[in-house]
């Protein structure tokens, strides 16, 4: 009896995923899009661009790992950049160890942590409780696909496509990002304050003399680290059980 | 010497495998820690907060549109719009201010 309720949960929990895995998807078909017309850029085939994208999931890496294949440089270059750009997915992993059922099985950590991906990781630390990795196989399973085949198509028939529909497709990304942190924001005045300073400190950065030097990457881990810092200890959350 | 792509490839890959996996698989107790607690929760809105802006700006062609994006997208989240809405709408807001935008200037 226990063993089928929880079946019926993870059924529940992964159609769950695949569903609220669409409009990662689409948003993921978009941006993957101009994500191809890089890896044209720098001589991949679709199919490269395909095994890629499926491989990694990861927006800005990959850019920033196309930049380099089309400068040919060494390989030490490419672990290096693409360890800094992706640096973020680590802060990610290590928040959601936070919220396993300390029994999961090893497999089901390997499995998840493939699809630690922004949106995946927004969505999936959303819901209450433990982390069901079938929600994570839902979300992943409809939206990786997806980006793969966006990368593809973009290195086919990237420069076919008008500019403005480009320029219009590479906010979908940042849209949901917004949609993520916004109404949370709405319901606790903290992070909402955190959010403003987050846009300040960010605009700032990228302006600085010095702090503008670095890759938009690096920028990303120090500040996401230094503010996080600063909440966590000018506003500690309550131990959890208490607080949520 | 020119590189092989599949090497570069692989090696994307393995490096952003490693970066996921390592924590998820070696952290396997609860942090007691009421500073890491507070600092892991608070990770997920700094850092989607940061990447957004001021980049969401300057994706675009224009940066009236890029500013256009990111009111509209705030705004739409605010009243509780899905994240596919969200996103949509913040793509069609950027659409109608590029076809604007020449007109106007």
């Amino acid at each position: 009896m226990k063993t089928l309720n929880i079946k019926n949960e993870n059924k529940k929990a992964f159609s769950e995923g695949l569903r609220n895995g669409i409009p990662i998807g689409l948003g993921y078909l978009a941006v993957s899009f101009s994500l191809g017309i890089a890896a044209k850029n720098a001589g991949l085939s679709a199919f490269q661009g395909l095994i890629a994208s499926f491989l990694c999931s990861a927006s800005a890496g990959e850019y920033a790992a196309f930049t380099l294949i089309a400068d040919n440089a060494p390989y030490i270059e490419m672990a290096l950049i693409t360890l800094i750009v992706n640096a973020r997915y680590m802060l990610m992993s290590c928040a959601m160890s936070q919220r396993i059922n300390p029994q999961m099985k090893l497999r089901h950590r390997l499995a998840m942590s493939f699809g630690i991906t922004d949106e995946i990781f927004a969505v999936s630390i959303a819901r209450p409780g433990y982390l069901n990795p079938y929600y994570n196989y839902g979300a992943m399973l409809m939206s990786i696909p997806l980006w793969a085949i966006g990368t593809a198509l973009g290195t086919v028939a990237g420069n076919l496509l008008p500019l403005r529909l480009v320029s219009a497709f590479s906010v979908a990304l940042y849209g949901m990002f917004l949609a993520v942190i916004i109404p949370p924001a709405r319901k606790d005045k903290i992070i909402a304050g955190i959010i403003i300073f987050c846009f300040a400190a960010s605009f700032a950065s990228t302006y600085l003399p010095l702090v503008s030097e670095l890759s938009a990457g690096m920028r990303t881990i120090i500040l996401t680290v230094v503010i996080s810092a600063g909440a966590a200890i000018i506003f500690p959350k309550k131990p959890s059980g208490e607080g949520e | 010497m020119t590189h092989n792509p599949y090497i570069y490839i692989l090696i994307m890959f393995g490096v952003t495998y490693a970066i996921r996996v390592l924590p998820l698989t070696l952290i396997k107790k609860q942090i007691k820690s009421q500073f890491l607690q507070s600092f892991l929760y608070y990770v997920p809105y700094v850092t989607l907060a940061v990447m957004t802006f001021p980049a969401i700006i300057n994706a675009t062609q224009s940066p009236i549109s890029g500013v256009c994006a990111l009111l509209v997208g705030i705004i739409a989240a605010w009243f509780g719009a899905s994240l596919f809405k969200v996103a949509m709408f913040s793509c069609a807001v950027v659409f109608i201010a590029e076809l604007i935008i020449p007109l106007v200037l």
